[in-house]
């Protein structure tokens, strides 16, 4: 297990140094660079090359990349080029509020999700389990700012329920953080909860169709102690898997809900440093982002590993 | 010595023409409220678009609206425009210019105190020009360029002595780059000012809070207790942000919508009739565009009220193919407005040797939202002239590096500017970096020189109308329409008025408004 887990690690980390290649090789090849976007429509041959001079940008583009994977390496994001502030201070108070979103949005969807995956399977083909899946697959369809767009005329500025824009700040209290984030949020919770309940859904019927929960049903048992106590637990893999897919979807994916609601994150700010070609801003973000979505996943494998014996112990079933 | 305060007076009466037609450009389907006295008092609350996580308050990078609006809620300008598009005295509190317009001595306003409680002079104004002069990235650098010295008379007096005379100097000055920081200043996050408002808190492209300053030396301004601005890039957020009554006022109203906004009964729409307005850009150095034949084919090629019509949805004023706006004192009221005529087109074209014209137009949203529309508009027009457009959609990043001066035929806009003389130096003076359609003129560049030194309005009039038509009929720029700078706020907000320079009143709604009580 140790063994496993170092390896992936370490194609995680691979995979992260593949991204930072893949983001750097991505801006430089976008025509314009930082010092165009800082000086716009007023930028002078003579106050362009300055600036470019300024900010170090006529070195060679692999010597600026290895120069700021160095100091990548040691923990340092480097500063932004527009306005020399160190990209740490201006990243992490952004992730943390992506973070606050998707953890508040997690925790009244994937609850949610799941519960009505498994009540679906257990009244598979009744009334609500149609209901449930017709709901759920007509609010995946409709686009995250279409609904949002949709959410805020109904709750915002016919009714007066909620506010549209998702204005947070320093020191405000928790009730007042959960009323302005609670619009993107349902914007949220309605996107994800589909795929999420679908796959519960087939996971546990799949499970519930294996004669071990015929043999319960024969024994006496009730059905809801089948399906929580046998069921599930042999359909978690898969849920899990899922669930960590879904998370993962809530932090690196949220960019056009932010940009609805004029959210503060993670996504916002990677919008504007790719529009002002800040690399280092730009840089920092990615890294961010890919390493959340390649840990999340990591853990999807690790818990469906750890929460199936054959797949804990490969080698005894390869013999 | 000549007194340019009593020519100003003089310009006045001469700009009743321009005056009026700022009325008709005013309060849409408002009756113009009687002046009322504002009350103070309440938390003014802006969704402005136009900010980013990199703005600070370093006056030398000024150039999107959110760090414009802040910085004129921290600090002052030497001169203000006013709602009339006249040159008001505001940390200079006067100004004489001598003979030939190249020598000018400004008063510093007294008793005028930053936010440290330093008292102002004139090394706090020195300093705060000279940040824009000489070995400096800053944007105003072409401007201050024609600053050849600016010297200390004593601490209430400076003198500026220029490069060549301009007469229109006090208006160059309210550039919004030239406002004043005390002498050294350099904590551009952190800004001190002699403005309305102190800053309280600042998250770059998010939010900030501005307190108001109780010792403001202008009166009856910085009437509300708390200006909030909320940064809503976003044009749907900053609706529905206005429509939900989360914030009081927002710039850049979607033309699409404007109509719908003007129906709700708690709203006010404004508009400012500017100098904004929208290019197609032949470079006269290029094929075919050298030959002046094919410029005028291609000006008579499009039909502009429908362009205004699709693009800005009504939203602005025809354009003459000159950059003067209607509003400006020296706009030619009689040159004729340039008709759609296809036959015209064709006679052009016949006069260059030519019986059909095909042209590659490069187009993006990045020169101005509904560029890429109206390229296809000017080529279905065009097509009637004979004239075979080829629209070349290119990227929005990087246009005005990879595209603007460098594409044959391409859109573009400019930003008014305050003065005549200014539009026309950057942008149509052979030898000015931004001549974006390296047109040259040796009468123009004389005559342009020579205007900018008079101190006689009536001469400088007879100029411009004349530089007016020489760039409507000989120059590279087909100039459709000019677009007019749309806010919306709610009724709340008391003493909103359309301004000619900019939106949200020449960027200084935050000092002037009142809430209602």
């Amino acid at each position: 297990m140790t063994r496993l887990v170092l390896v992936r690690l370490g194609w995680g980390l691979l995979t992260l140094w593949f991204v930072s290649v893949l983001v750097f090789a991505g801006t430089e090849i976008l025509p314009g660079d930082v010092a165009a976007a800082i000086l716009g429509q007023n930028a002078t041959p003579e106050s362009l090359a300055a600036l470019r001079d300024a900010l170090g940008l006529d070195a060679p583009a692999v010597q600026r990349y290895f120069g700021w994977l160095a100091s990548f390496i040691q923990g340092d994001l480097g500063q932004s080029l527009t306005n020399r502030q160190p990209v740490a201070d201006l990243l992490w108070p952004r992730f943390w509020n992506t973070m606050a979103l998707a953890a508040y949005a997690a925790a009244v969807s994937l609850p949610l999700a799941v519960t009505l995956g498994i009540c679906t399977a257990v009244w598979r083909n009744s009334f609500f389990d149609r209901a449930a899946n017709v709901v759920a697959l007509g609010t995946v369809s409709l686009p995250e700012y279409f609904l949002g767009l949709l959410l805020i005329l109904l709750l915002s500025v016919h009714t007066g329920l909620l506010p549209s824009l998702a204005d947070t700040h320093d020191g405000m209290g928790l009730l007042a953080w959960l009323k302005a984030t609670t619009l993107p949020m349902i914007v949220l919770t309605l996107v994800t909860v589909a795929q999420v309940m679908r796959m519960t859904r087939t996971a546990v019927l799949a499970v519930m169709d294996q004669p071990y929960i015929e043999m319960n049903y024969l024994k006496g048992l009730p059905n809801s102690r089948v399906v929580l106590c046998h069921a599930v637990p042999n359909a978690a893999a898969p849920i899990i898997n899922v669930v960590a897919f879904n998370i993962a979807y809530l932090i690196t994916g949220v960019v056009l809900v932010e940009a609805v609601f004029n959210y503060n994150g993670l996504g916002r700010f990677m919008v504007d440093a790719v529009s002002k070609r800040d690399l280092p801003m730009v840089q920092g973000a990615a890294m961010v982002f890919a390493a959340a979505y390649i840990l999340l996943n990591m853990l999807a494998d690790f818990g469906a590993i750890a929460l199936n014996p054959r797949l804990r112990h490969p080698r005894i079933s390869e013999s | 010595m000549t007194s340019i305060s009593k020519g100003l007076i003089l310009d006045r009466r001469s700009l009743i023409a321009g005056a009026s037609a700022l009325g008709i450009a005013g309060l849409m389907g408002r009756p113009a409220l009687a002046q009322e006295t504002p009350v103070r008092g309440g938390v003014f609350v802006m969704g402005i678009g136009g900010g980013s996580t990199t703005d600070d308050f370093d006056l030398r990078k000024l150039t999107d609206w959110v760090p414009v609006n802040q910085a004129y809620m921290v600090m002052n300008g030497l001169v203000e425009i006013d709602k009339d598009n006249v040159a008001q005295p505001e940390l200079f509190e006067s100004w004489t210019a001598a003979e030939g317009a190249v020598e000018w001595t400004f008063k510093v306003r007294q008793g005028v105190t930053f936010h440290n409680g330093k008292t102002l002079t004139a090394d706090d104004i020195i300093y705060s020009l000279n940040i824009h002069r000489g070995e400096t990235t800053s944007a105003a650098v072409s401007v201050a360029a024609a600053f050849k010295d600016v010297a200390k008379v004593s601490d209430s007096e400076v003198k500026i002595t220029l490069e060549s005379g301009n007469a229109d100097l006090p208006y160059v000055l309210s550039d919004y780059h030239f406002l004043v920081v005390p002498d050294g200043f350099q904590a551009w996050s952190n800004p001190i000012g002699t403005g309305p408002f102190t800053l309280e808190s600042f998250e770059p492209g998010v939010r900030a809070r501005f307190v108001r300053n109780e010792s403001y030396w202008k009166p009856g301004c910085a009437n509300v207790d708390a200006v909030e601005v909320i940064v809503i890039n976003d044009i749907a957020a900053r609706t529905n942000a206005l429509m939900s009554g989360q914030v009081h006022a927002i710039n850049r109203v979607d033309f699409k919508t404007v109509d719908l906004l003007s129906q709700a009964p708690n709203l006010q729409i404004v508009r400012s009739a500017g100098g904004q307005h929208f290019t197609f850009l032949m470079d006269c150095t290029q094929a075919p565009f050298q030959d002046n034949n094919v410029r005028m084919a291609i000006k008579h090629a499009i039909n502009r009220d429908q362009l205004l019509q699709t693009a800005l949805l009504g939203n602005g004023r025809l354009g003459n193919d000159h950059p003067i706006p209607s509003t400006d004192r020296f706009y030619h009221s009689e040159l004729a407005q340039r008709p759609y005529d296809p036959e015209k087109a064709k006679y052009y074209l016949k006069q260059a040797g030519l019986d059909s014209l095909k042209v590659t137009l490069s187009s993006s949203d990045a020169a101005f939202p509904g560029a890429v529309d109206a390229a296809s508009v000017f080529r279905t027009a065009a097509s009637a002239a004979g004239i075979e457009v080829e629209v070349k959609r290119e990227p929005t990043d990087g246009y005005w590096d990879n595209v603007w001066m460098k594409a044959p035929f391409c859109m573009s806009f400019w930003g008014g500017r305050p003065t005549a003389d200014q539009m026309l130096t950057i942008a149509y003076q052979s030898a000015s970096a931004q001549n974006d359609t390296r047109w040259a003129n040796e009468e123009f560049d004389k005559l342009l020189v020579e205007a900018r030194a008079l101190l006689d309005e009536n001469r400088r009039r007879e100029i411009y109308w004349r530089l007016q038509e020489l760039i409507s009929n000989e120059g590279g720029a087909m100039i459709p329409m000019f677009g007019d700078y749309i806010d919306a706020s709610s009724t709340k907000v008391k003493g909103v008025q359309p301004h000619p320079m900019f939106n949200l009143m020449g960027a200084r709604m935050a000092e002037k408004v009142w809430l209602e009580a």
